[in-house]
């Protein structure tokens, strides 16, 4: 009798819990059929913190505001990526309508996973053609597997910052244009107190400095990530061992991968006053366009300049190029006012006016093709010299994955090993690598 | 009457048939099977959310593949197959929680028992040493190990300084591989002060005139430590090592802050580290539930990680709990 009921109650109480923890995990669910000219307020969730960028992006909702006076816009900034995944996921009555992220590592999670809404449907029913609006890469980017979920809300490109005073000093005329000439310069740059330990590095290369990370370096080669089946190749792909090999002979030709490490712990915060290009310790350095404005707000004590990184020598006729990426755009799954939500991403994405005085406030590249012929657009030639960069044809960024760009996480450790030293055998590391990411990526898929 | 009271007894006994449903007897029963959930559930209600319902969700998920948007799809094995033999960072976590409970537990344990003995020793200023070593503890883990980077960075830190006046050339700390784990032991030393108090108020409860008797034997220092201070302290360490090994198995907010602090990255919107910093040096179990679970939101492979730590948690508690019985003196 016992053990009938025990073996008609577990049962019970197996499939309630199932049916309760199946409930539990369902998402909540937003609604594309509001009417935009109803009167809504939309919670806007954006990533810029410093003061200017901030009074930039209110100026803008304002202006929004002021075009739509039935929307009141209630922005959030220096939310991260990872705080609007968990709110999107979890739900609820505070989650935001609108969001932005700072990179595009996380566009192929954000898309395949539902979490941003489709935007061709807003686009089509607004007469859009993106492919006229938005530059080609930046519309690659922003999609994944044929879903446009996000919208470029200015690029970002990455270039070469270089402290001319050292130049001159070194008697260097002009930045580097190959990776054997910046190896020379870097030797000249670098600079040795009496115990051997570095005062200024020529070019600090460890993956671990600021913007540095490897796949922002490795974009100098135009690497491919994945084969047409959508298997990592990073092993089969013969620039991968090129790049660290070249990295490892910068740094080894200025004392080091130890020396440069402690010479990178004196130095403060990226953003801070205490910032190594900004304090002299290093001569040149890979950073993106807004680092100009900071400079100059922070009254550099050396004259600077900007140049695009140096390429490969057997890729010398792509300088020019560099690493691409942007801020993007997307309405929330869960926006139960997604029609007013695309309002707003509509203005901030493709109202030329609105897009050039943001990118002239922040220094950020223009993501319209509109906005990049502006003649309002800011002159300042450090500035243009990233526009030039982001033009570049071979100029790229990573490929979308399914899973936030934990390929390219997983490659920034894998190559924080090899620039310490202690991969011994780089061949099969990488074959180990790339079994690593297709392993994650298969374990991603919906 | 006398049948009534003679049914219920018989129906006690195995195979006996039940009571009637309407019997006083039976009726007396059900109300004391109330009356002792009433006083139990709070505990039960606790223990069902907080406990039972995680650990049936966590198994659940665990089969499950859920992105935390979509619905839970049922994938078998499939997350149990990744983590054990396709997920190269669960052996090093591993491997960084296996030591840390191994080195830092033992460390911990010695060193709280030293101190402890050297105040319950000492003459005068025992107020004063007793404060100096409990403070640290009441320091926030994350202020702590924000103070311990800046002490241990390798080339700014006053640590370093002194050794290199000493002509000692300090090494990396918190950023070499070598020595970041140790760092980790070194900064959870400094907060002994919780253990402390604890064999200082056990070492005090050791009869005096068992160290009599033991000086009238003529007993040295180490015989009467051997023989009197341990086996009257034996629960307290089995204590702090059942709890240090359960703790320093959800070992979390330290390492991931010194590992992130150290490897000067900024943290900004749109950044995602992996936790481990240098080298997977600082990498643990509880790290990597949370990179995988709410960064990556792969929370099948979460939940497996969370159920092997809790078997390895289980068992290790088991194995010393069970160890321990011939240690332990019997109460009288």
């Amino acid at each position: 009798m016992a053990l009938r009921r025990i073996r008609t109650r577990v049962p019970l109480a197996l499939g309630a819990a199932a049916l309760l923890l199946s409930g539990c995990a369902n998402p909540s669910t937003g609604s594309n059929t509001d009417d935009p000219t109803d009167p809504v307020t939309l919670k806007f969730w954006h990533g810029w913190s410093a003061p200017g960028e901030v009074k930039a992006i209110n100026e803008n909702i304002a202006r929004f505001e002021k075009l739509h006076p039935n929307i009141d816009v209630v922005p959030t900034g220096n939310v991260s990526d990872e705080t609007i995944n968990q709110a999107l996921r979890a739900g609820g009555g505070d989650a935001p309508d609108v969001v932005t992220s700072f990179t595009t590592n996380n566009v192929g999670q954000y898309c395949s996973s539902g979490m941003w809404a489709d935007l061709d449907p807003f686009l089509e029913k607004s007469g859009i053609d993106k492919a006229k609006v938005f530059p080609k890469t930046l519309l690659d980017y922003t999609r994944y597997e044929g879903v446009q979920c996000a919208a470029p809300l200015l690029a970002d490109a990455f270039g070469m910052y270089y402290n001319k005073d050292a130049f001159e000093e070194a008697g260097i005329s002009r930045p580097p244009r190959t990776m054997s000439e910046m190896k020379a310069d870097a030797v000249k740059l670098t600079r040795k107190k009496k115990d051997g330990s570095l005062e200024r590095a020529g070019f600090m290369p460890n993956f671990q400095l600021y913007q540095n990370s490897p796949d922002r370096m490795f974009a100098q080669w135009g690497p491919e990530y994945f084969d047409g089946a959508g298997k990592a190749k990073l092993a089969d792909e013969p620039r991968t061992e090129q790049f660290f090999t070249t990295m490892r002979g910068i740094s080894d030709a200025q004392g080091g991968y130890d020396a440069m490490e402690r010479l990178r712990a004196t130095f403060g915060d990226e953003m801070s006053s205490q910032n190594g290009f900004l304090t002299g310790k290093l001569a040149m350095h890979l950073d993106g366009e807004w680092r100009g404005l900071m400079l100059d707000e922070a009254k550099a004590e050396f004259d600077w300049g900007v140049a695009p990184l140096p390429v490969p020598d057997d890729q010398a006729d792509t300088y020019g190029r560099g690493y691409l990426t942007g801020t993007v755009a997307g309405i929330a799954h869960s926006s139960r006012h997604q029609n007013a939500a695309w309002e707003l991403v509509k203005y901030l994405t493709t109202d030329t006016e609105a897009v050039v005085r943001f990118a002239n406030a922040i220094h950020n590249v223009p993501s319209t093709f509109e906005a990049l012929k502006s003649p309002d657009l800011d002159a300042d030639p450090a500035f243009r010299a990233f526009i030039k960069i982001a033009q570049n044809p071979h100029s790229q960024g990573v490929p979308p994955s399914n899973n936030g760009g934990q390929y390219i996480t997983s490659f920034g450790d894998f190559s924080q090993s090899v620039e310490a030293g202690r991969t011994k055998d780089l061949h099969r590391a990488l074959k180990e690598l790339d079994e690593q990411i297709d392993a994650d990526n298969l374990q991603s898929e919906n | 009457m006398a049948l009534s009271l003679s049914t219920p007894a018989k129906s006690a006994g195995r195979g006996a048939e039940p009571a009637p449903r309407n019997s006083p007897l039976r009726r007396k029963r059900n109300r004391e099977r109330l009356r002792t959930l009433g006083f139990l559930s709070p505990w039960l209600v606790g223990f069902s959310v907080f406990f039972g319902y995680p650990l049936i969700a966590t198994v659940y998920f665990s089969f499950m593949h859920y992105n935390q948007i979509k619905a839970p799809t049922f994938v078998g094995l499939r997350n149990w197959r990744y983590v054990l033999e396709q997920m190269p960072l669960f052996g090093p976590a591993l491997w960084n929680t296996l030591w840390l409970v191994v080195v830092m537990v033992a460390l911990r344990v010695v060193f709280g028992l030293g101190i402890g003995l050297l105040i319950t020793k000492i003459k005068t200023g025992v107020g004063l040493f007793r404060t100096a070593f409990y403070i640290p503890y009441l320091a926030p883990p994350v202020a702590a190990t924000v103070a311990f980077v800046f002490l241990l960075n390798p080339s700014t830190g006053p640590v370093n300084e002194i050794l290199s006046w000493l002509g000692l050339h300090g090494p990396s700390w918190f950023n070499d591989p070598n020595w970041s784990k140790p760092s980790l032991v070194l900064l959870s030393l400094w907060g002994i002060g919780d253990l402390m108090v604890i064999f200082m108020a056990s070492l005090l409860d050791v009869p005096k005139e068992q160290y009599e008797a033991a000086d009238l034997d003529g007993a040295g220092s180490w015989t009467k430590f051997r023989y009197v201070t341990w086996p009257a302290i034996t629960p307290i360490v089995l204590f702090a090592v059942v709890t240090g090994v359960v703790q320093t198995m959800q070992y979390y907010t330290q390492a991931l802050v010194a590992g992130k602090l150290a490897s000067g990255v900024s943290i900004g919107p749109g950044t995602v580290i992996q936790p481990g910093y240098p080298d997977h040096s600082t990498l643990t179990v509880p790290q990597l539930v949370y990179s995988m679970g709410f960064q990556n939101f792969n929370t099948g492979a979460a939940c497996v990680l969370s159920l092997v730590l809790f078997a390895i948690a289980m068992a290790v508690t088991l194995l010393l709990m069970r160890k321990s019985v011939g240690l332990i003196p019997a109460e009288d």
